[in-house]
């Protein structure tokens, strides 16, 4: 299962406060962490919302708004994708990360979809012995 | 609140390795050790539920084995001095929680020393998978044998048994130095791999892809690879790990049906995988000549980079396989080399070496020849023979519905 874990922005990470030296020390710790146990797929840092945009859809039409935007405690800091067995592991996970920012924050936790969510599309036959035609045979490689 | 137990298992995938490599240089045995650890996980089975999880429970699971160990030990009819002495250095060794990251190379070494005596050459191929999934991997002898479609009581005995070979056989719970880490690591190696292939194209079952483990697999082999970053071959088996995973989901048709490669629809390929595919290729690039899994990786990287089927580079591919049948020489490979020289060069390319392996014992029963000549014989013009190959090929395969599909192509070319 893969999960978006998305780092919620605060005042001061909208306001462009760099994380301290301190702080930094320990995310890449905690990064290495999540490296080491083949957690981590990706994952990144972003800058404040005054740096981004907007485009508003309605029918055909689209409206392109620049930032900063309001709602700070919705918006979103940074992220990770981890490839993990369950939510809980996912949780597990989250709870060993270093306060992200300086005052009080929030991460929120989202399973990515994948074919499996469409159901049982993978299914058999002898599908199996023909697919391995292929598997041996460059080129046709499946 | 999540479900406590879903909680419990999650702290366990992510712990029980850590834990039973700790436990295993101490007591110098992974049996005893995973019994150690078993005990701290009912444990916490039986006071996390009132208790909560604590803050930090690797640290906790750790000192829970070591009590346990140290009582074992004390209660022992036998009290050895030994003994005694054990119980004295796993007391010495129980550290308070905030000395735990100071030991973070330890853990290292630790894991790495598992993962060598989980694969080590004293046990079948079949034991060191089903230990390196369950020492290293975290999972449960349940989920092994639902993956690998054994019953949960073969498994179990499998597991036992493997346990009992590495005491019996005294292997000494360390990383092996020298020309020997060579050849056990790619022992590791092949376990990983094999793993993954389970997963990839299934031996046996209904399904015939089974992504969950291609995903135990991939974290096996990324775990290896910050184990021992220095070991080539490690990121080429990472990078063909997460190539041919990064098309998965375009595989299979929505219909069920398998999906050739050249026929794929490329947007479905995963390119975050694809990206970290190529990075652990070229980390496996920048330490030299590339080995058999950097060689097989960079082939899959040349169809990840192609944007369609039309760009793909099969010079390149056919050079990479002519270095592959140098490193490892098989007769698959050969033919492999074959039908990558015929996309580059033309069928008659192919068809020399093609022609050359029909000689080859080992595959005068293999229908993939015939079928693959056959294709380069009909692209010449050639369908008479073109169809005696198909017919030969059906009369090799053990599948009924393969049978059916050569025998119609075979009667498609007329004659």
């Amino acid at each position: 299962m893969k999960f978006m874990i998305l780092v919620k922005a605060t005042k001061d990470s909208e306001a462009g406060v760099m994380p301290s030296e301190e702080l930094l020390t320990a995310m890449g710790k905690y990064n290495e962490e999540l490296v080491k146990a083949g957690v981590m797929l990706a994952g990144e840092g972003l800058h404040p919302s005054s740096k981004g945009a907007r485009v508003r859809f309605s029918g055909s039409q689209r409206t392109v708004i620049d930032g900063p935007f309001a709602e700070t405690k919705e918006l979103i800091a940074g992220f990770w994708l981890f490839q993990v067995k369950s939510k809980e592991e996912a949780i597990e996970w989250v709870k060993r990360c270093p306060n992200p920012m300086l005052e009080d924050s929030e991460i929120e936790i989202r399973q990515v979809f994948t074919a499996d969510d469409f159901g049982d599309a993978l299914t058999p036959e002898l599908r199996e012995q023909e697919e391995r035609l292929r598997e041996q045979t460059e080129g046709k490689q499946g | 609140m999540s479900n406590i137990h879903a909680t419990i298992d999650a702290v366990w995938r992510i712990e029980s390795a850590k834990l039973i490599a700790g436990l295993a240089r101490i007591v110098r045995d992974i049996g005893v050790a995973e019994d150690l650890a078993q005990d701290a996980l009912v444990a916490a089975l039986e006071q996390w539920p009132e208790s909560g999880v604590p803050d930090n429970p690797g640290a906790w699971l750790m000192a829970a084995a070591k009590h346990r160990a140290i009582d074992g030990f004390r209660r022992s009819a036998m009290r050895e001095r030994k003994h005694e002495e054990l119980a004295r250095e796993l007391e010495s060794k129980l550290e308070p929680p905030d000395l735990v990251s100071a030991i973070d190379d330890e853990v290292g070494d630790d894991l790495l020393r598992l993962v060598f005596t989980a694969c080590h050459p004293v046990l079948s191929t079949e034991a060191r998978v089903a230990l390196t999934l369950r020492l290293l991997g975290g999972l449960t002898t349940e989920e092994i044998a639902r993956a690998f479609l054994a019953p949960e009581a073969t498994v179990a005995q499998r597991i036992v048994r493997a346990k009992r070979t590495l005491a019996e056989a005294r292997v000494p719970f360390e990383v092996p130095r020298g020309p020997e880490l060579a050849a056990r690591l790619s022992s590791v190696l092949e376990v990983i791999y094999l793993i993954f292939n389970e997963g990839y194209s299934a031996t046996a079952g209904d399904d015939w892809v089974r992504p969950a483990l291609c995903e135990d697999a991939l974290r096996l082999g990324r775990i290896l690879a910050e184990l021992v970053p220095k070991e080539e071959e490690v990121h080429g088996l990472v990078a063909l790990m997460e190539l041919q995973t990064s098309r998965l989901g375009a595989r299979v048709s929505p219909a069920g049906q398998p999906v050739l490669l050249l026929d794929q629809n490329r947007a479905l390929w995963d390119q975050l995988l694809i990206h970290r595919g190529l990075t652990a290729l070229d980390r496996a690039a920048a330490r030299g000549a590339l080995g058999p899994y950097g060689i097989q990786a960079a082939i899959a990287a040349c169809h990840a980079r192609a944007r369609t089927a039309a760009e793909t580079d099969w010079t390149r591919i056919a050079a990479l396989y002519d270095a592959l049948s140098q490193l490892t020489p098989s007769p698959v490979v050969e033919l492999n080399r074959a039908v990558a020289l015929s996309m580059a060069y033309g069928p008659a390319a192919g068809l020399e070496v093609m022609d050359a392996l029909m000689s080859e014992p080992s595959l005068k029963n293999y229908h993939l020849l015939p079928t693959a000549r056959a294709d380069l014989l009909a692209r010449l013009g050639r369908y008479g023979e073109a169809r005696a190959e198909l017919e030969r090929a059906a009369s090799l395969t053990r599948n009924a519905r393969e049978r059916e599909l050569l025998l119609a192509r075979a009667a498609g070319l007329g004659g």
